[in-house]
């Protein structure tokens, strides 16, 4: 039997660990964004609290690899009383530890609007909230956009690191019929193919919403 | 109505206002004057509660500006602000740009707000470029619509920080045409300016403001063509005569 042979009987299995990566990414996805917005918004406050705590959390995730982030919630958590399913302990790993980079990301977004016209919305008594709504987040979407799309793709890449946690995922998928057949070279070859299958369109939807964005 | 008394104001160690008072009545145009430095754009931007001071206290028909408390957007509603820079948002059109303020700020409604965005803008001699974006126009235009935002308000006054000061000497006039404009409607105003014909035109009374302090005020005949004060007299001679 050739590649194709080989890899037809494989597929089956690895497309179901292509869903759990999906679904994955998508929720690590939804939570490091709205986490990130907290943390940069929180920062943009100028109030020393809650600046305090947004860079000191930004700072300490940033420090500690993900993966070890990941044990730490999977198998530390259960000692104090927080019993996390894989598949959660994997999204909020995930998720917690991008919002820091999607934090980062946004607040520089927000802190290249120009103050004055920041200055100009006070002006017209704007609130420090429709300021935000009206005049910041429409033009720091533009300028953010093209590292989320980064974004996406990495946490897409990054949620194979789940697999250490007993994620059946695709890469997981894949050491588990690597494992019983010793196709490793067919059996990661399709792996390696098929996250590049994923990636791929995002990144051309990236550079779509890039040009789309660059118009005012 | 617009009380200014004993103003102080520090950045860090360096005080730069320090101890100014005036006072500005209903439909009144006062022009504030100066070196660069002088404080004149601090002093507006503590009215407008864009920047505290420490001491003295600045109020708006008897409510004080005070930029930790919650009133200080109620305020600034009631007091616009036209800036050097011109600060139009440039992700909206000219009439959005004069929109704005009253759809979301004043919540008047949508269909109102663009009439009479539209209507002021065509004051402002720009009927035309409703739906042009800030880039697109010319510094001139930007501040006329700056004015218009200004005016779409419905202010009790109009701060004026130095309006013409960013633009090409050949836009200066359009822009103080429609500021004479504005004032000869009975608008309050007070601006900082370099213009010393349009303080001379239209002006009712000239502050000269000096390392932090009011050096000399009055009517700007008397001011301006007969100043009082050697470091008034010194001041407007470099403007008038810039080569010596």
């Amino acid at each position: 039997m050739g590649f194709w042979g080989r890899a037809a009987d494989y597929l089956p299995l690895l497309m179901e660990g292509v869903w759990l990566t999906l679904v994955i990414t998508f929720f690590s996805v939804v939570l490091s964004t709205l986490l990130g917005f907290v943390w940069a918004v929180m920062a943009w406050t100028r109030i020393p609290v809650l600046v305090a705590i947004s860079r000191g959390f930004v700072m300490i995730i940033r420090g500690i690899p993900i993966i070890v982030q990941l044990f730490y919630i999977y198998f530390v958590m259960p000692e104090i009383g927080i019993n996390l399913t894989a598949m959660q302990a994997g999204i909020i790993g995930l998720g917690v530890a991008y919002s820091a980079y999607q934090a980062e990301n946004f607040r520089a977004g927000i802190d290249a609007i120009d103050k004055g016209q920041i200055e100009a919305a006070h002006s017209i008594g704007m609130t420090d909230q429709l300021v935000m709504r009206r005049v910041i987040l429409p033009q720091a979407i533009r300028i953010v956009l093209p590292p989320f799309g980064n974004t996406i793709i990495m946490i897409l890449k990054d949620s194979s690191l789940v697999s250490t946690i007993t994620v059946a995922e695709l890469t997981r998928q894949g050491q588990l019929i690597a494992a019983s057949t010793f196709d490793n070279m067919t059996v990661f070859t399709l792996v390696a193919l098929i996250y590049l299958a994923l990636s791929l369109p995002l990144t051309f939807l990236t550079r779509h919403l890039e040009k789309r964005y660059s118009q005012p | 109505m617009i009380q200014v008394q004993d103003i102080h104001k520090s950045f860090g160690a360096l005080e730069v206002i320090k101890g100014v008072s005036f006072e500005v009545k209903k439909g009144e145009v006062v022009c504030i004057i100066g070196p660069s430095g002088s404080g004149k754009s601090t002093i507006l931007r503590c009215i407008n509660g864009l920047e505290s001071y420490q001491r003295g206290a600045i109020s708006i028909e008897g409510a004080k500006v005070d930029i930790a408390d919650r009133s200080i957007t109620d305020i600034r509603t009631q007091v616009s602000m036209v800036f050097q820079r011109f600060n139009l948002f440039p992700h909206r059109t000219a009439l959005e740009n004069v929109m704005e303020g009253p759809v979301f700020v004043k919540k008047v409604s949508r269909a109102h707000a663009r009439d009479e965005a539209a209507a002021l803008l065509d004051k402002v001699g720009l009927g035309s470029k409703l739906g042009v974006y800030p880039a697109k126009l010319s510094g001139g235009q930007q501040q006329r619509v700056a004015i218009a935002r200004a005016l779409a308000m419905h202010p009790k006054a109009i701060l004026f920080d130095e309006p013409t000061s960013a633009l090409d000497p050949e836009l200066v006039g359009e822009v103080l045409a429609v500021m004479r404009d504005v004032a000869a409607e009975g608008m309050t105003m007070v601006v900082v300016t370099h213009e010393m014909e349009f303080a001379r035109a239209v002006a009712d009374r000239v502050l000269f403001l000096e390392g932090g302090t009011i050096v000399e005020q009055g009517p700007p005949q008397d001011v301006l063509r007969n100043p009082q004060h050697p470091r008034t007299q010194d001041f407007l001679h470099r403007i008038i005569h810039p080569m010596e």
